[in-house]
């Protein structure tokens, strides 16, 4: 299980290929891989968005991220995990967030991957400031879905 | 040692300052620190509390030496 925070861009698929032939105890194991990329938009609330700045709580961000990987491996039989998040600053069609997740079968990935992310929204200290055309401001909530 | 005082996102910008420093009282709540710092600004709805990078509610006590932290909802992902 592996969780980083980056303050530069990065591939979310060659992340997710590196990590994976990197992680021995996956080899032969693993049958399904469920993967959730989070992009930035040009656009937000009907507006266009030039850029973003993501701040974050250092420790009790990682601490939160780290334990919604622990509870997913409670809940579902994964073989791995991996969740890198950008912080700083970002531009559209940056990478936000990659969650991948390794099970036997295809319904614990599919579920915990979702389960990751969706805990990841709600509770992981994080908070986006938008450059828009009418200036910069807080994004006051996240969508619902 | 007293307790630290974190302040993030847009909250940090409405108030002016990042963090601030208090001395610790007995009993003292997560609802007393706001008020003894920002005694004529109530806390904005919404906003979550956090003692040692664990999420707390108003009423949790605090102690010398704790970090306690005010921010907005999260947006991250």
């Amino acid at each position: 299980m592996t969780i980083e925070l980056r303050c530069a861009s990065f591939e979310p698929l060659v992340e997710l290929g590196r990590y994976q032939v990197s992680q021995g105890e996956l080899q032969g194991r693993y049958g399904a891989t469920a993967i959730f990329v989070g992009t930035m938009r040009d656009f937000n609330d009907g507006e266009p968005v030039r850029g973003m700045t993501l701040e974050h709580y250092p420790g009790m961000t990682e601490r939160h991220l780290q334990r919604i990987v622990e509870t997913a491996t409670q809940k579902w039989s994964l073989l791995d995990a991996l969740v890198i998040h950008r912080v700083g600053e970002l531009r559209p069609n940056d990478p936000i967030v990659l969650v991948a997740v390794w099970s036997a079968h295809r319904a614990a990935a599919f579920a915990a991957c979702r389960f990751i992310m969706e805990e990841l929204k709600s509770k992981a200290p994080f908070w986006k400031r938008e450059d828009a055309a009418t200036g910069t401001r807080w994004v006051e909530h996240n969508t619902p879905g | 040692m007293g307790i630290q005082v974190k302040y993030f996102a847009s909250l940090r910008d409405r108030l002016g300052r990042a963090e601030d420093r208090l001395a610790a009282t007995e009993g003292m709540t997560v609802a007393v620190v706001w008020a003894a710092l920002w005694p004529k600004t109530p806390l904005p709805p919404n906003t979550l509390t956090a003692v040692n990078m664990e999420y707390a509610s108003l009423e949790q006590i605090v102690r010398d030496g704790d970090e306690v932290a005010f921010f907005p909802p999260v947006t991250g992902g």
